[in-house]
């Protein structure tokens, strides 16, 4: 557990590079607000507190990740409640949720406060002594334009490389490509990170919508800009590889992967949200049960899979 | 060249450095045998011997009772001191008979070596079954049954099974080094048995000195010598086929099934010194090992010495055990005290300290599937221990669990401590159960 805590740390310092104090906030109100809520529930059950695990902490800093660096301090602490309480302790505490316990709580605040969680702002890295200024994410400005003209928009602010670095708004977790993939790498060093599910993820997001950019380059971004820009690194590598909610053998995971890929793509072209990775990896997530039913290994010398129902 | 091996398994660290040095010795004889009457899968064998009465090594003293067992022999020869039940390793007290060694250690006449040419396929199969020969890898499964196929399951491949995989354990390489002679003679005589057209001996990447040696030792034979990759378990039955062959025993099936039979290369040397010399199985190599032992050793053992006589030979305990496992640590049966004797199973008598069992606390599953990338039969273990863990037998069942070779791979990599193995060995007894009740 504490292997995916540093993993993360690159990311929290790229966002607090960027988005200054305010995004160290989020992070510490979202990480001490999950341990007290799964130590509450935890009492209030008359089950021994479990929190030195780290599972709790974690969730909460992906959480953060997952919020606006302007999340103001009530919404970061109600987000942490709901990931714990009802992402988690509800179904048992670890190991028995269905769901991604920070991606229940994201979408839960997204549909309730949309004002608050789609403020977005610009990055003022620190020492430019410059505010937090609002804007639209990459991926929100391209959905406004199409809506509005039909068209990709005509000059988007920022470029590949600065996406890459993590110079664009979003929330504190998704902006810096090179931060999270450099937490990936380490993840993959120790082992505990498969590449089935990253690797069918992101292969899906860029085969579909690198279809759409080929048929309509005037109305589809292209490739490269779907995978540098929204949720989609942080959300292949570190939520939708989380293993009580994803399935167990490798052909699941590919399938999941896939899955994911394929409906983050098409909410991000067709649906009313701007970026669907949330969304698709909880949509994958219930069906997890069912993939894990149908990708049953090959038991060794059966003459044909018996019992898949 | 890539290594041949089997999907799955797991890496423990292999601890052999502590006897793979060590040469074989002989065991002095001990005060008492024990020597039980049920040593082998099947019937056990009852007791043709009185007490009082004297024996020669090598004498009957429990008679086979069907065609799945197997005769008892005389350890060494001696007065019969009692016929009664005795601690067993199987965890219950179980018959036995105890002789007092005389100390001349006299063969009975009885007992002469053939020549193999004037033997039939027949006669030798008798002799290997008289000699109460059984797989030495641990299963002790009659060897002569095996050896008896049914006649439309014709056996094209012959493996023989030098893997020994499990951590600790040496007396299986010391004797491949040691007494290559020995094993090689039962090789071509069950090549002859069987009429096998290809004969393979199957030994693991971490024991070269053997390997080069079984090489030059049959270089110009049929015999071949495959150097398998290092991974448990490896010396499984089923894996070491996949491994050699490519093919899977079915579920639920024999190997014969697939024109395959495999020999522990120790149940080799038993069947030259039955057929050859006509001498029963009473003797096995034993590791004894583990930090808990004073001074580590490969024994050449009598079948009924007393585990702590073995203790005594090695040079006593550095401390008392936390764990008695006779056989490796993987799939070993732990034991409650010294008390008990080694059977014709007994491949080591492994001694842990407390410190090195010491059990992590057990938490939930978080569903990480370790245990579903280790498992070599590509099961679910967690879903099926769960199950069996509620006593849902059908959903247990129906996961498999009866292809489970209980193996411990799965629990030996889940972080979260879970006794799966345990759980799932539970849920195939409980089903089992059922099956015979109803
Ligand atoms: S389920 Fe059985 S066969 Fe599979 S790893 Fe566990 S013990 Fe071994
Ligand atoms: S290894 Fe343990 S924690 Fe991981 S899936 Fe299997 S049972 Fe669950």
């Amino acid at each position: 557990m504490h292997a995916v805590f540093y993993s993360l740390l690159p990311a929290c310092g790229v966002a607090v590079y960027f988005f200054g104090p305010s995004a160290l906030t989020v992070l510490l109100i979202a990480t001490l607000g999950c341990l007290a809520t799964e130590a509450v529930c935890q009492r209030l059950m008359g089950q021994p507190v479990t929190i030195v695990d780290g599972s709790a902490a974690i969730t909460g800093v992906l959480l953060a990740l997952n919020l606006p660096p302007t999340s103001p301090w009530w919404l970061t602490l109600l987000g942490s409640v709901i990931a714990i309480a009802i992402g988690k302790q509800v179904y048992g505490g670890l190991g028995s949720n269905p769901f991604n316990p920070a991606l229940v709580a994201r979408v839960v605040l997204l549909i309730s406060f949309p004002v608050q969680m789609t403020t977005w702002s610009v990055p003022a890295p620190l020492g430019t002594g410059l505010d937090l200024v609002t804007t639209a994410t990459p991926l929100g400005e391209w959905k406004n334009a199409v809506m509005l003209t039909g068209k990709m928009p005509v000059d988007m602010q920022g470029s590949m490389s600065e996406y890459f670095f993590g110079n664009m708004a979003g929330s504190i977790g998704e902006i810096s490509a090179l931060a999270l993939l450099l937490g990936a790498a380490y993840l993959f060093y120790k082992r505990i990170l498969t590449w089935h599910i990253p690797v069918a993820f992101i292969g899906t997001v860029v085969l579909l919508s690198g279809l759409f950019w080929l048929v309509n380059p005037g109305k589809y971004p292209d490739p490269v800009f779907h995978l540098l820009t929204g949720g989609l690194i942080l959300g292949a590598f570190f939520m939708a590889t989380d293993m009580v909610t994803s399935p167990v053998s490798v052909k699941g995971m590919l399938l999941f992967g896939t899955g994911c890929g394929l409906l983050t793509v098409l909410i991000r072209l067709f649906g009313g949200y701007p970026e669907g990775v949330s969304f698709a990896i909880l949509l994958m997530n219930a069906a997890t049960p069912l993939i894990d039913r149908y990708t049953r290994p090959k038991t060794f010398g059966a003459l044909s899979q018996r019992g898949t129902q | 060249m890539k290594l041949k091996t089997f999907t799955g398994g797991i890496h423990p660290p292999d601890n052999k450095q502590w006897s793979s040095h060590k040469a074989i010795e002989n065991c002095p004889l001990p005060a008492e045998f024990i020597v039980p009457l049920a040593q082998h899968i099947g019937a056990p064998s009852v007791a043709c011997v009185e007490v009082g009465q004297h024996v020669a090594k090598g004498q009957e003293i429990g008679s086979a009772k069907g065609f799945v067992s197997v005769p008892v022999h005389a350890p060494t020869s001696g007065e019969i001191v009692a016929v009664e039940s005795r601690p067993h390793p199987w965890g219950t007290a179980l018959p036995a008979v105890v002789i007092k060694p005389d100390g001349e250690d006299r063969w009975s006449a009885e007992l002469q070596p053939a020549d193999p040419s004037d033997l039939s396929v027949d006669d030798m199969v008798e002799k290997v079954r008289q000699a109460g020969v059984v797989g030495m890898g641990g299963a002790a499964f009659p060897a002569h049954v095996k050896m008896s196929p049914p006649p439309e399951k014709k056996i094209r491949t012959l493996i023989f099974n030098g893997v020994e995989c499990e951590p600790y354990l040496t007396a299986d390489h010391r004797m491949m080094l040691e007494e290559p002679e020995r094993i090689l003679r039962g090789v071509a005589l069950l090549q002859y048995v069987f009429g096998a057209e290809r004969v393979v001996i199957g030994v693991e990447a971490n024991k070269p000195d053997v390997i080069d040696l079984l090489e030059k030792e049959c270089a110009g034979t049929p015999v071949e010598i495959m150097a398998l990759q290092v991974k448990y378990p490896q010396g499984a039955e089923k894996q070491l086929i996949a491994a050699v062959t490519g093919g899977e025993v079915p579920s639920g099936g024999l190997p014969m099934d697939i024109g395959v039979a495999v020999h522990n290369v120790a149940t080799a040397a038993a069947v030259t010194d039955a057929v050859i010399h006509g001498r029963p199985l009473i003797e096995r190599i034993c590791t004894v090992t583990g930090p808990a032992i004073r001074e580590p050793k490969n024994l050449r053992i009598r079948i009924g010495t007393p585990l702590s006589h073995l203790v005594d030979v090695c040079g006593g305990l550095v401390e008392e055990p936390g764990k008695i496992i006779l056989g490796g640590p993987m799939m070993g049966f732990t034991q409650l005290g010294f008390d008990v004797p080694s059977t014709r199973g007994t491949s080591g008598l492994l001694l842990l300290r407390s410190e090195d069992v010491a059990a992590q606390p057990e938490g939930p599953c978080i569903r990480c599937a370790r245990c579903v990338q280790a498992c070599p039969i590509h099961l679910l273990p967690a879903t099926i221990a769960a199950y069996a863990r509620r006593d849902l037998l059908a959903e247990t069942e129906e996961y498999c669990a009866m292809d489970c070779i209980e193996c411990g791979s799965c629990s030996y990599v889940c972080p979260a401590a879970i006794p799966l193995v345990q759980a799932i060995r539970y849920g195939k007894a409980a089903i089992l159960a059922k099956k015979r009740n109803s």
